[in-house]
């Protein structure tokens, strides 16, 4: 039953995912990541860490790709279109490059041996939130000083000069 | 197993379908409502006090040419009432409607009239879900190829993106009193008398969120994203018949769900101070009970819409980030401290 | 029965070989954008899933500090987007040749 599921949700997002880097339209690309990053939503459950599920969407699916659909509308971003002269280098470089990182990753990610068999964890809010506010307490202040720069730095980026 | 699957769907089936009932009923009460306020008559042809006016609507609405503008992105174009009225449609699955922990249907324990009490995440589903209606009125705005939808679309974003950060900051002063996510324990610290609901402890965050609420559902004074006076009707211009009948629909139950979110989180929920309810009369007793509060929030929805006038767009963003954001926090710092000296139980 | 670990881990590099050819291949900056996303959402997974095989909240953690830095770049990202636009009339990042000579 969870692999049915597991399946279901895999296929959706690599689907939608390479929907979301190749088509031509920008507002289709946001929409198929929104799909992308619901289905990692899903396997976040399936892992067991039903507060990163909701935590995905709400910091995902609604805001992060809102802010990307605002600003698509406000550019008015027209579909990229093809370029005047064809670069085949360019884009045998990327698709090998980009096949290699994939590789890589999943070389090393599988490298790693590790003890076989799954440890049941509860990733509900509560136990988090121990953890965020204990051990990482330092991290967790730095994110908030992290983010309070890039909201001030984004406020600065787009003010216009009168 | 089976047992189980079939309490769950009883429970879908009953909230479902009297979220859905909410929506013809509470078109009636607007327009009779706003007739009150103007000292009009309002419909009263169809049926006793016109009460049968919403069926001739529906019917009308069906009936009704289905026009989809040429230059629309035709994708986009359908996809976004769907993506309204689906939103607008799961929100309500972790909302405690009445008491019910000791009664069992078909031998297994009810738990509560609540479709999913198990998750564990409770009211941030509601937020997560919550935070996705903005799709479908951007989208609506972008598809139909319209300058004056494009304008409503980006506005209700900005709107939208804004009130949720006030608004979940005022949850979040409910969540640390409460210290657990489920729904069902923020309605069970709250029962005994009327002094531990969340309204009375947290006064400013009960004012943050129900000011937050009326701008997340688009409602007067903050529906900026339709201003029939300047944007015709802002992100819904281009659309006629049953999708439009989605859009409208959607404000509806998302009024229902924001009127039983706030009896959820400051006013007690399903309980009725001084009084112990158990078993099957429990049950019924606490459902009518949650209603009754929410009734009068839905009303005060109407009530405000044509009391108020709208705001300016500039003054909308000044209240969200300049008024409800510091004022959230301040709540947020009062619960600490509330908290930390044992004022709170 | 539980989903074993390999099957995310596999998951997590097709995402991020998709993401990592989206950001080398596209030109539009805000294709660019999404596909660094996906990329960290691929990474967030894989921390995601060990750290259910290793039966640590640790992993999930870092996956929470992951998003918040990934908002922080968002927004960053974005707002130089919306600058670049105002002066070049696009987001084609072939045509950002103001740094080079």
């Amino acid at each position: 039953m969870e692999l049915v599921v597991f399946y279901v949700a895999a296929a959706v997002a690599v689907v939608s995912a390479l929907v979301a880097v190749s088509h031509r339209s920008p507002v289709v690309n946001v929409l198929s990541l929104v799909v992308t990053f619901f289905c990692v939503a899903v396997n976040y459950a399936l892992l067991g860490a039903s507060f990163l599920a909701a935590a995905q969407i709400l910091v995902y699916a609604g805001a992060i790709m809102v802010l990307f659909l605002f600003v698509v509308m406000l550019l008015n971003a027209p579909s990229e279109q093809p370029t005047p002269e064809p670069r085949p280098v360019q884009r045998v470089a990327g698709l090998a490059l980009a096949a290699i990182t994939g590789a890589g990753a999943l070389f090393l990610l599988l490298a790693v041996r590790v003890t076989p068999g799954v440890a049941p964890i509860d990733g509900n809010a509560v136990a988090l939130g121990r953890l965020l506010v204990g051990p990482y307490l330092f991290a967790f202040e730095l994110i908030s000083v992290l983010l309070l720069a890039a909201l001030v730095g984004a406020l600065v980026l787009v003010k216009r000069k009168h | 197993m089976w047992a189980e699957l079939a309490v769950t769907t009883a429970k879908v089936v009953v909230v479902a379908l009297a979220m859905v009932t909410t929506v013809p009923i509470m078109v009636w009460v607007e327009r009779r409502g706003a007739a009150f306020i103007q000292d009009r008559l309002g419909p009263n042809r169809v049926g006793p006090l016109g009460l049968f006016q919403p069926v001739i609507d529906v019917v009308k609405l069906i009936f009704k040419e289905d026009v989809t503008p040429a230059a629309a992105n035709k994708g986009l174009y359908y996809l976004a009432p769907l993506i309204s009225l689906g939103v607008a449609m799961v929100t309500f699955i972790v909302i405690p409607f009445g008491a019910g922990h000791d009664v069992s249907l078909f031998g297994v324990p009810l738990r509560g009239l609540i479709v999913a009490p198990d998750l564990n995440v409770g009211v941030l589903y509601l937020l997560a879900i919550g935070s996705l209606s903005v799709y479908g009125i951007v989208l609506a705005g972008w598809s139909s190829n319209n300058k004056y939808s494009l304008l409503g679309g980006l506005r209700s974003s900005a709107q939208l993106i804004s009130y949720e950060l006030a608004m979940t900051l005022a949850v979040l002063g409910v969540l640390m009193a409460t210290g657990s996510l489920h729904l069902s324990d923020v309605v069970a610290r709250q029962s005994g008398a009327v002094w531990h609901w969340n309204a009375v402890t947290q006064v400013i965050g009960f004012a943050v969120f129900l000011v937050a609420a009326f701008a997340e559902t688009n409602r007067l004074p903050f529906d900026l994203a339709e201003a029939e006076t300047e944007l015709v009707a802002g992100y819904h211009v281009e659309y006629s018949s049953m999708k439009f009948a989605c859009f409208f629909m959607a404000e509806y139950l998302n009024m229902a769900t924001a009127s039983a979110l706030t009896v959820t989180l400051f006013f007690g929920g399903g309980t009725l101070p001084g009084v112990t309810l158990t078993g099957w009369l429990g049950l019924f007793v606490s459902t009518a009970v949650f209603v009754a509060k929410m009734c009068f929030f839905l009303w005060l929805f109407v009530w405000v819409r044509w009391s108020l006038p709208r705001f300016r767009y500039d003054q909308l963003m000044q209240l969200g980030w300049k008024g409800l954001l510091p004022l959230a926090t301040l709540n947020l710092v009062w619960v600490g401290i509330a908290m930390t000296m044992g004022w709170l139980r | 029965m539980a989903i074993p670990t390999t099957h995310f881990v596999i998951l997590a590099s097709l995402l991020f070989a998709i993401g990592a050819g989206g950001v080398l291949l596209r030109r539009s900056g805000i294709s660019i954008l999404l596909g660094i996303e996906l990329m960290l959402n691929a990474a967030n997974l894989t921390l995601a899933a060990y750290s259910r095989q290793h039966g640590q909240l640790d992993g999930q953690v870092f996956v929470f500090f992951v998003m918040a830095v990934a908002a922080a770049e968002v927004a960053v990202g974005l707002a130089l987007l919306v600058a670049i636009y105002r002066r070049i009339q696009s987001i084609d990042v072939d045509r950002l040749s103001i740094m080079r000579w």
